[in-house]
């Protein structure tokens, strides 16, 4: 423990005591809640910009206290903590403020916003956590707290959600569990660490290594939605609109995600793994997931539904990144965290606004949106360009480098999973951009409100806005000295080194 | 103050207490928060004296084994006089209203015979803790059944009734059968003295007779798959604070008298091939009960099931722990996990009773929109449910974390597919609860007003069924004190 153990403990608590607190408040105290809820979405970005220095100096973070019989429950700050944990940070913020608008006037906000905070923790906790058993116990509360979000409105459908849900990340807890437990009867105590820590074990335990990797890649890949584990995915839909945005940006399929690259990187160790012959079928479930998941979504109808195949195509793009054994593909793959989840919480920000102000749920009703809530459309216009790999913006980027990173490894059918999905995606992206914007509007809108000034409420238009900033800006300034690509290549250094 | 003091604090006051509440029903109450305050403390002490010195002895007014009354404090007994301690402050706590609260003469009238029943309960597992001989184990059991059977009939239903004679059925003639292999014992080996007979290491077919009985008995009264049936009927119509003493406490005094039996005593007769009968009498217990749990229509069913499915897991310390590697792993596993369902296991029992209270029923289908008239009650069962699912941080995780790191290194990998097999059920069975209890009704009834120190009790012991995982490094090193299995509590290693 060191001075700077109380910033990553204040990173935690920040959110958690919001939690604690905001439990107790009454129903009817909504701007006390909503301060509350900004103070403690503030205090957590802060302190994350304090670290996000600090670890760039190289200062070290850790702090450790006595969890399992030698076992320690440690947190601890490295390059790839910082990335997940900025992105989480703020993407949090933005959430808060959208969730205070979108839940206006409904009732049990109480116990919403002190799960919505629980589960921030949680995330947090998975970016920050130092060793497996700490990174699995977040990963645990994970599942928990999201479950009351996804049944937030209690109607028969959010249950069954829910109850898919739960199934899939329980089970695929429990494989994790079991990798975990295997790992340590194994090797003892597993601390993440770059470059891997089994390399002595790798010449003898190769077949149980490889089982127990195998074993890892399931329990990881069902919230990760991994075809063909990603069922949940896209019933998990009927939650609240900002709760489908943290989970499909932030939270749950970027925990999945961000724990494939903790166990290729920090676990196993890149070159590691690929001489135990593991990150060739990782690649290829990637692969088919990005394909199968953009085939889907072209035949949605409904907005969100069409979001939710897309995230399970998306989020594979990092998974195949770290599956492909090279610097720049880890680059590629990496700096996709933070660019999938910009880019996919203004989509799921912008599909929450059609339908608090326009009732409209589905692609076909989407005709003329752009006359009516241009700034939304706007918004909506550059997060799906950038998901389709239109330079100069943020999906581009990742893109650039998968594909050369791809191309580097000597896989070139990376390349053509890469052109089939870009070509999906504008496929299953445009005609709802031709819709919104040339086609004429509708005489009437399916439930249409009206807010005042602005095209709605403007606690739900300021953050689409924000994030679709971030998207141009990741894009644009990509080699600038903020922005998550140069983060990124400290990361690939760092694994890569000599 | 000596460790022979502290002993005798723990058996004399709830005895003393059970006394005076008897004769003075006014004073119930506070007798149960003094004797819960004075406990607390002799436990702490107790605990401080083996943790500095060792295994504590006491030979009653001097006189040894084989005549005299030995009492005796290792790290195990400690474990459980602390796990009784927690469990009886949360009841005596939660009791001070839960009869008031029923606002009723004839509940008054329970209540005056509760509070004597439950100290004696206290001294009955105090002294079960304490003993060092199979003779004085035997009366002490004997007062734990006369106990629980009498609490149990406390409720007065016809249904209460009828589970509290099958319940005395069963507990009498299992202490016959116990009675008779310690006759046989005494017997062969001339002394009932633990320490002695374990110096003694004999073995031959009288004394594996003897074995059989006594563990017959047993596994009767710990409700071990099969000879379980008695026990869903008795746990879900006691009244809600003898339900949790019941689940709690009651069935895992004879568990610990097996432990002694064939870990302590008899080792040389733990072959192998008994380990595993016990193993696998317990995953059937696991797999048995979750599956029932899940198809009971009335809540305190569901959780008496999740009761006989619990208990399972303890027995695949048998099997674990019996092995040399990772032996001792097992074991702390094993009994973490029994601490774990003590407070996880009141914790549900209590939200139980406060539902019950609220809602006038605990029909599972019938509780949708519980939530919304409930909330800490509800958190309490979900938070108390993490544990006995085993997610992380709680204290069931680090119990069953141990237990799955002791079978993996041994190679039984069997007993791994149970206990997560085991785990996904719990998980099930809990979820459906809380499904209900999250969903939307448009009229939400009004419930019955709970008083907060009810709902409170039932928060506390959850959220200490979910920190006290991180209390397990501490509970390795007390169980360290005089622990018949040895071995490393980590594996592995070969990682720098």
């Amino acid at each position: 423990m060191n001075l700077h153990s109380p910033i990553l403990l204040g990173i935690l608590l920040s959110s958690f005591v919001t939690g604690l607190v905001i439990f107790f408040l009454k129903e009817e105290s909504h701007r006390l809640r909503t301060w509350l809820n900004l103070l403690g979405a503030g205090v957590k970005l802060v302190l994350v910009a304090v670290l996000l220095s600090g670890v760039y100096r190289g200062e070290p973070y850790t702090f450790a206290i006595e969890f399992l019989p030698g076992i320690p429950f440690a947190l601890g700050a490295d390059a790839n903590s910082v990335l997940f944990v900025t992105l989480s940070s703020v993407l949090w913020f933005c959430t808060t403020l959208y969730a205070v608008g979108y839940l206006e006037h409904t009732p049990h906000r109480s116990r919403f916003f002190g799960f919505f905070s629980f589960c921030v923790t949680a995330t947090t906790g998975i970016a920050l956590s130092a060793n497996l058993v700490t990174f699995l116990t977040f990963y645990e509360l994970l599942t928990v707290t999201t479950y009351p979000l996804i049944v937030h409105r209690g109607t028969r459908e959010a249950l069954r959600g829910g109850k898919i849900y739960l199934t899939y990340t329980l089970i695929g807890g429990a494989v994790l569990l079991l990798a975990v437990v295997w790992l340590h009867a194994l090797a003892g105590p597993v601390v993440f660490k770059e470059r891997g820590v089994i390399q002595a074990l790798a010449g003898t335990r190769r077949g149980e290594l490889q089982v127990i990797f195998l074993l890892f890649m399931i329990g990881l890949g069902v919230k990760a939605a991994l075809v063909p584990l990603h069922g949940w995915l896209p019933k998990a839909m009927v939650a609240p609109a900002p709760v489908s945005a943290l989970l499909h940006a932030v939270a749950v399929v970027k925990a999945g995600a961000f724990g494939i690259v903790r166990i290729v990187y920090d676990v196993y160790g890149a070159q590691t793994a690929a001489a135990l012959g593991v990150l060739h079928p990782l690649a290829v479930a990637a692969g088919v997931t990005i394909v199968y998941g953009s085939v889907r979504a072209l035949f949605q109808d409904e907005l969100k539904k069409r979001l939710a195949y897309s995230t399970v195509s998306q989020v594979s793009y990092i998974v195949l990144g770290t599956a492909i054994l090279g610097p720049v593909s880890t680059i590629g793959g990496l700096v996709h965290l933070v660019h999938q989840g910009i880019m996919k919480i203004t989509l799921f920000f912008c599909a929450g606004n059609y339908a608090e102000t326009l009732g409209t749920h589905r692609v076909s009703e989407m005709n003329g949106v752009g006359r009516r809530m241009p700034l939304t459309t706007a918004a909506f216009t550059v997060a799906a360009l950038g998901m389709i790999g239109v330079p100069p913006l943020a999906g581009y980027v990742s893109k650039w480098y998968l594909q050369k990173g791809a191309i580097q490894a000597g896989e070139e059918w990376v390349a053509l999973v890469l052109g089939a999905s870009s070509l999906l995606n504008a496929a299953y992206f445009l005609p709802i951009l031709y819709r919104a914007w040339f086609n004429p509007p509708p005489e009437h809108w399916p439930a249409e409100h009206r807010f005042g000034t602005w095209e709605t409420n403007w606690m739900l238009l300021l953050p689409p806005l924000v994030t679709a900033v971030l998207v141009i800006w990741a894009g644009v300034f990509a080699e600038s000295s903020f922005s998550p690509l140069v983060w990124v290549k400290l990361v690939a250094a760092r694994e890569y080194a000599p | 103050m000596t460790s022979a003091w502290a002993m005798a604090w723990l058996i004399l006051t709830p005895l003393v207490a059970a006394a005076l509440a008897f004769a003075f029903p006014r004073l119930g109450r506070s007798l149960a928060l003094g004797t819960a305050g004075v406990i607390g403390l002799a436990v702490a002490h107790l605990m401080r004296l083996v943790f500095a010195n060792g295994v504590q002895t006491h030979l009653v007014s001097g006189w040894g084994a084989p005549l005299g009354i030995e009492l005796r404090a290792d790290g195990l007994s400690v474990l459980m006089l602390i796990v009784t301690a927690l469990i009886g402050v949360a009841i005596a706590l939660y009791s001070q209203r839960y009869f008031v609260s029923e606002h009723d003469d004839e509940a008054l009238h329970r209540e005056r015979y509760f509070w004597p029943l439950f100290l004696f309960l206290w001294t009955a597992l105090d002294a079960l803790y304490l003993s060092a001989d199979i003779f004085n184990l035997y009366v002490t059991l004997e007062m734990l059944g006369f106990a629980a059977v009498t609490l149990l009939a406390l409720a007065g239903t016809r249904a209460a009734l009828t589970a509290a004679l099958r319940y005395l059925f069963v507990s009498l003639s299992a202490s016959l059968f116990y009675l008779l292999g310690v006759g046989l014992v005494y017997g062969q080996c001339g002394t009932v003295d633990l320490p002695s007979l374990a110096a003694q290491a004999r073995s031959g077919p009288a004394l594996w007779v003897a074995l059989a009985l006594m563990t017959g008995g047993l596994i009767a009264k710990a409700a071990l798959f099969p000879l379980h049936g008695w026990l869903p009927p008795a746990h879900a119509n006691a009244p809600a604070p003898v339900s949790a003493l019941l689940s709690a406490l009651v069935v895992k005094g004879p568990f610990y008298i097996l432990l002694r039996l064939w870990f302590e005593a008899f080792p040389a007769l733990m072959t192998p091939a008994v380990a595993q009968v016990f193993g696998a009498l317990g995953a059937a217990a696991i797999l048995w009960g979750s599956v029932n749990a899940l198809f009971q229509p009335r809540l305190k069913l569901l959780i008496a099931y999740s009761t006989v499915a619990q208990l399972g897991y303890l027995f695949l310390l048998f099997p674990l722990a019996a092995s040399r590697e990772g032996g001792f792993m097992a074991w702390s596993g094993g009994l973490m996990l029994l601490g774990a369902h003590a407070c996880a296991k009141t914790a549900m029992f209590l939200t139980a009773g406060n539902i019950l209270h609220a809602a006038g029923h605990d029909r599972i289908k019938d509780l949708d929109g519980i939530t919304h008239v409930l909330p800490v009650s509800v958190f309490a069962f979900g938070l108390a449910g993490m544990s006995l699912i085993g997610l992380p941080p709680s204290s069931g995780f680090a119990g069953k974390w141990l237990l799955l790191n002791a079978a993996l290194a041994q190679g039984q990998w069997w007993w791994v597919a149970v206990m997560i097999l085991g785990s996904l059920l719990a998980a099930a069975y809990i979820v459906r609860m809380l499904a209900h209890a999250f969903t939307r009704v448009n009229e939400p009834k009004t419930p019955n007003p709970i008083p907060p120190v009810m709902e409170g009790t039932a928060l506390a012991l959850a959220l200490l069924a979910v920190v006290l995982g991180f209390a397990s490094p501490w509970a390795a090193e007390l169980l360290r004190v005089g622990a018949p299995v040895v071995g490393p509590i980590v594996m592995g290693g070969s990682v720098p």
